[in-house]
């Protein structure tokens, strides 16, 4: 067996090396920070020499995405990647992709906001991430990562969901996560698919009608709403085949412990430090973290809640997962929140303080 | 002669293009989006590319577009055809692809996406339906409206100090240097419709050899909108269009 490649490097870098070793086709983006690295990288790389993967630097985040709403429709594996602004920007071509249900891929290394916001790390995208984000009913699936070995290792994950139940997919992480350098394995080259291989996994795709098929179209119009109507129930039951199978989650000192934090993200690899320090106080405490934001662990964390005392949902944001929490355990025990807005960043010290002020007092 | 002598396989001069689907067209009698697809269907077939086309069509009256041509489509959201057209091309780069958009899509919502894929070189043509007003819609203003006309959104007529002056974005995709077929043209006559025809392959050919972009402009009648009959319509275009949005090319490096 072939060493393993260890490299050290922001998770943003990891994105663009997994990219081209897992076989995409088309990276399309816009400029942003803290996501840059991602672009500035793949140019670096040139992998247009090596796999024959297209890199290209579009003029808006409009434009990415619907040059991925194209090359998706052809059949390719295409990503963009941009930040909370520029993600804002392309909830119309990702809703146009949910409707013409096409499996592209893209990236959302968030920043605080309302509006400009800062250029500081945040989590207060996660109800546009989770909700659709678009107009109609929809969801995309969300994939969490609190490192960057993840960062790595999801980009060749949401493609697999995405072909697989041809629905865009996302990775929703952070200017943390996006920034931070930590040693990583790099996943192993997997080739880009040949034009029979995408024509026999995507017999749907608009890519040239060959003469044994009828045109394919790609698109999210019907006037007819009895049509329309079918077609929503029909995404709606892909929805729910998603729910009961791509769950995703990971658990840490949940056995014994009288307290759960539910973290995700950046916020989850904190809240590990809080449960270390809280139970150095003697607080029993274990970490929940959701790895799928959409489809979000439900019942796992019922399951979980229902024999402990309390839980803390510790997000970088105002408080929007915990509603999902509320949602889950529904009444069961105490729900509370926690979280740090504008770009600031949570110490576990505050963690373990909320914990103590608003579940244990 | 008894009729099925007259209609005889060996007789016949004429016939509807292959590549036009037996479907009923929702375009109004008199529009000229008909002849652009008939145009359109004709030059594929003739290259014989209907296996490796991908066409990207708009939010408009072309709408449907997907329907009317036996080939591969992806319907794009209002304004992005050139977008989802460079994903498509840069994916499949031996597939001729084109857009076809209106004037609001193209001019109007899309211009940032038009501009920059003109720019950019990308080998695809863009067939460009200007008929000064947004059809689907019931006749609102358009970005390419001419000062004086009335419209649903200007009962007045357009009026620059309020609505700003007509968009000619032909003009502007001449000097582009992504540009390598920039050209004007209408559906109006016999003589006309042998041009456009032929600026559309001089286009597709130009997106087929690498060359850059191109963008065929078609003056065209919305008699609906403009609330004319199908005749007055072609008139008016002649009177009022023409001198503003004058025909011909206004850039050719293609060497085709």
């Amino acid at each position: 067996m072939a060493e393993k490649e260890v490299m050290l490097m922001k998770g943003n870098e990891a994105i663009a090396h997994a990219a081209i070793r897992c076989g995409t086709d088309g990276y399309f983006g816009y400029p942003i920070t803290p996501q840059s690295e991602i672009i500035e990288t793949l140019a670096e790389l040139k992998p247009w020499e090596t796999t024959g993967m297209v890199v290209l630097q579009a003029e808006s985040e409009t434009a990415s995405i619907n040059m991925i709403y194209g090359g998706a429709g052809a059949g390719k594996r295409v990503l963009t990647s941009s930040s909370s602004p520029g993600i804002a920007l392309m909830q119309e071509g990702i809703s146009y992709m949910a409707g013409a249900e096409l499996p592209g891929v893209f990236i959302n290394v968030q920043r605080g906001g309302p509006g400009l916001g800062t250029i500081q790390p945040s989590q207060s995208d996660y109800f546009q991430a989770t909700r659709g984000g678009g107009n109609g009913d929809y969801n995309v699936i969300v994939l969490a990562p609190n490192s960057v070995q993840e960062m790595a290792d999801f980009v060749d994950l949401a493609f697999e969901l995405a072909f697989k139940y041809r629905n865009p997919a996302m990775i929703l992480s952070d200017g943390v996560i996006g920034q931070m350098m930590e040693k990583i394995i790099l996943p192993p080259m997997k080739p880009r698919r040949t034009e029979e291989e995408i024509r026999k996994e995507c017999p749907w795709a608009a890519m040239g009608r060959k003469a044994d098929r009828n045109p394919n179209i790609i698109t999210s119009l019907e006037l007819k709403s009895e049509v329309m109507e079918q077609r929503n129930i029909h995404l709606q039951e892909k929805y729910k085949t998603i729910r009961e199978n791509e769950v995703r989650y990971e658990t840490r000192n949940c056995e014994d412990a009288d307290y759960i934090i539910v973290s995700f993200g950046s916020a989850a690899r904190i809240g590990e430090k809080a449960v270390e320090l809280a139970r150095e106080q003697g607080i029993k405490v274990g970490l929940f973290r959701p790895i799928t934001l959409w489809p979000f662990p439900s019942k796992e964390i019922l399951e979980l809640a229902k024999s402990k005392k309390g839980v803390l949902v510790s997000e970088i944001n105002a408080g929007q997962m915990v509603q999902d929490v509320r949602l889950a355990v529904n009444g069961a025990v105490p729900v509370e929140h926690f979280g740090r807005l504008g770009g600031i960043v949570p110490d576990p010290e505050e963690i373990v303080e909320a914990l103590k002020e608003k579940l244990i007092k | 002669m008894a009729v099925n002598d007259i209609i005889a396989p060996e007789n016949l001069v004429y016939q509807k293009p292959k590549l036009m689907n037996d479907t009923t067209m929702h375009y109004c009698p008199g529009c000229s989006h008909g002849v652009v697809h008939k145009l359109v269907a004709e030059v594929i077939a003739d290259m014989e590319m209907e296996e490796k086309t991908v066409g990207v069509c708009p939010v408009g009256c072309a709408v449907f577009a997907y329907r009317y041509l036996d080939i591969d489509w992806q319907e794009a959201a209002h304004g992005r055809a050139p977008a989802v057209a460079t994903g498509v091309k840069r994916m499949w780069p031996d597939r001729l692809v084109f857009t076809y958009q209106g004037d609001g899509d193209l001019a109007c919502i899309g211009t940032a996406e038009t501009i920059h894929a003109l720019n950019r070189g990308e080998n695809i043509t863009i067939i460009f339906i200007n008929n000064a007003i947004y059809g689907m819609t019931g006749g609102q203003m358009a970005p390419t409206t001419l000062i004086g006309q009335k419209t649903a959104t200007c009962p007045y007529g357009r009026n620059p100090d309020i609505h700003g002056y007509p968009l000619n974005m032909t003009d502007l995709a001449s000097r582009l240097e992504g540009t390598c077929f920039v050209t004007r043209q209408s559906v109006d006559t016999v003589a006309s419709i042998t041009k456009a025809k032929k600026a559309i392959r001089k286009a597709f050919e130009a997106s087929m050899q690498g060359k850059g972009s191109s963008l065929v402009e078609i003056v065209a009648t919305c008699n609906s909108g403009w609330k004319l009959t199908p005749a007055q319509a072609n008139e008016w275009m002649r009177e009022n269009m023409f001198p503003h949005y004058v025909k011909g090319d206004l850039k050719d490096t293609t060497g085709i």
